[in-house]
């Protein structure tokens, strides 16, 4: 039996092995945590703004969980900077899917959103809109 | 060559039987069933989730619809009749296979393991439980009771206490000794674990429940379809089950209860079918079960389980557990090949036909991702059992489980399939 497949194709197994931007930045201007609690993925993002306060600058990861939650928040901590954090709030779940470069099985997807969603939610709450502790994705367990 | 080794059942003919273990997987999946992209074989090992149904139960199913599909108890005409006997008969052909002598007085159909579970803490616990009363649980609690439970206390004041899971994944009873005292009225506990494959002493328990004058309620979703059981061996006061993993259809489970308590029990859920008078004032109850079950009841489902039932006892009981033990020992022995693999609960030769694991460097939905992609479809997540997951410090794990046509074979490809993630993963 060989080892290819189809949706760990070599470039989510590279982020997962050898996560880019992986810790903490040391003053960042905002950082938030999520969790997927059905499958116990944990990230928590840290991201530094430009003095224009608009721009993405430096964008950090951490946590763990399944090889698609964690390459998907390494390669959006290398999407992000140069990006507006209007940008970021606009991106939905096609463009996540285009960033990984595979296809997402429906049951998995809320793994390849969640770091997104992160930064989305802690963008929003650095803006004011709104007010949360964290971020849970919604448990579609039983 | 291997030599073909025998089983307890005839895996050739009952495989035979459900023509959807020859279809292959993988394609598309926005529209269901078999296509021409999919081009992998099934290996199916997630029927502690449900079960297949046999072409003799959608035969049965496919009758009712095609030649007497009426409404019960209302018509007096013929198809209405002769739907009304094939649902009651069912229940006696259910509570037959339980070992409830009272028959359908004592089985309530209801939708599944988990509404038999709710019928009984709504129309009994939320009458009769409150603060100083205790309910004892098991730490290894499906959510279908432990939630259910919980939030019964919460509402009357009642406090919930969870029997410690050893090391080993049994039951400390020494513990169970400690916790069951005057103060308890309910003792809920599951008979074969979902996650451990346990298989809990609940005739132990009962016993146990009864000297301090409380009920017990098993939770008999994985044991009803997986060996024998009688309930009044048992001396269950509940006992709850559903159809779709034995088998049977989705919609469909049992509520097993003892006749003086089920009588004794206000109803659960208002509506037709469950009266026997009505003014605008006041009503009346029907008999059991009947004044449990509201509204029109799930008659063709009800239907397919007796024919569930009728295809399980053809094979024997007896026949079906000791091809879950033989698998279960099998795919236990296999997997402790490996020390990267971590296997909760008993040992191989001590379980229901279920083996939940992990394997050290593959999240559990990463792995069974990529046995999917192999056809190999299993269960990762937490099995509805949140609370033990915490205790065993894993947030998920992926679970294999049998049932009557599943082969050796089968045990080896998921064997192999782990291998694969264990490649890509290294």
């Amino acid at each position: 039996m060989g080892i290819g497949s189809d949706m760990y194709r070599q470039q989510i197994m590279d982020h997962y092995k050898n996560p880019r931007n992986h810790g903490r930045l040391e003053s960042p201007t905002f950082t938030h945590t999520g969790e997927n609690p059905s499958c116990g993925d944990t990230i928590t993002m840290d991201v530094q703004l430009a003095d224009d306060g608009e721009t993405i600058e430096r964008v950090a990861f951490s946590g763990d969980g399944c090889a698609i939650s964690q390459a998907s928040a390494s390669m959006l901590t290398q999407r992000l900077p140069g990006t507006t954090l209007s940008e970021l709030e606009a991106m939905d779940t096609d463009d996540i899917t285009e960033m990984l470069g595979v296809d997402i099985s429906p049951m998995r997807i809320k793994c390849a959103v969640l770091a997104r969603q992160v930064a989305q939610d802690g963008a929003k709450i650095h803006d004011g809109e709104i007010e949360i502790e964290q971020t849970k994705t919604e448990d579609g367990d039983d | 060559m291997r030599v073909q080794e025998s089983y307890p059942v005839d895996v050739d003919a009952i495989r035979a039987d459900f023509p959807i273990l020859q279809r292959k997987v993988g394609g598309d999946i926005s529209t269901p069933g078999e296509h021409d992209d999919d081009d992998t074989p099934l290996v199916y090992l997630d029927n502690a989730a449900t079960s297949h149904t046999p072409e003799q139960v959608v035969d049965a199913i496919v009758d009712y619809y095609h030649g007497y599909n009426s409404n019960v108890h209302r018509g007096i005409h013929h198809l209405s009749q002769e739907a009304s006997v094939a649902y009651e008969n069912a229940h006696d052909r259910v509570a037959e296979f339980i070992g409830a002598s009272g028959g359908r007085e004592e089985v309530v159909f209801t939708k599944n393991t988990t509404e038999s579970m709710n019928l009984v803490a709504y129309a009994w616990g939320l009458n009769e439980l409150g603060p100083g009363d205790s309910v004892v649980m098991t730490e290894m609690e499906h959510h279908a009771s432990l939630v259910t439970w919980q939030q019964i206390a919460k509402k009357t004041g009642a406090e919930v206490r969870y029997i410690r899971v050893n090391d080993d994944g049994r039951l400390d009873m020494e513990h169970a000794k400690e916790l069951i005292d005057d103060s308890t009225k309910m003792v809920s506990v599951v008979h074969v674990s979902n996650t451990l494959g346990t298989v809990n002493p609940v005739a132990e328990l009962a016993d146990m429940a009864h000297e301090v004058g409380a009920y017990a309620f098993v939770d008999g979703a994985q044991s009803v379809p997986t060996r024998p059981v009688d309930v009044e061996a048992i001396d269950a006061d509940f006992f709850a089950f559903s159809g779709h993993k034995m088998c049977g259809p989705t919609g469909i489970g049992a509520l097993y209860g003892k006749r003086d308590i089920l009588e004794e029990m206000q109803p659960y859920l208002y509506g037709g079918e469950m009266i026997r008078s009505v003014t605008y004032e006041d009503s009346t109850w029907e008999d059991l079960p009947w004044k449990f079950e509201a509204g029109t009841p799930p008659i063709a489902q009800g239907v397919g389980f007796a024919a569930a039932v009728d295809y399980l006892d053809d094979i024997g009981m007896e026949n079906v557990q000791a091809h879950e033990e033989l698998l279960a020992a099998y795919a236990y022995d296999r997997l402790t090949e490996f020390d990267d693999i971590e296997i909760y609960g008993p040992p191989g030769d001590d379980r229901g036909g279920l083996v939940a694991f992990n394997l050290d460097s593959v999240h559990a939905h990463d792995l069974s991702s990529i046995l999917n992609e192999q056809g190999v479809a299993i269960r990762a997540g937490d099995h509805c059992t949140q609370p033990l997951h915490d205790k065993l410090g894993a947030a998920a794990s992926t679970r294999a489980s049998f049932y009557i046509y599943n082969t050796r074979e089968e045990v080896d490809a998921l064997i192999d399939a782990i291998d694969t993630a264990r490649e890509l993963f290294a």
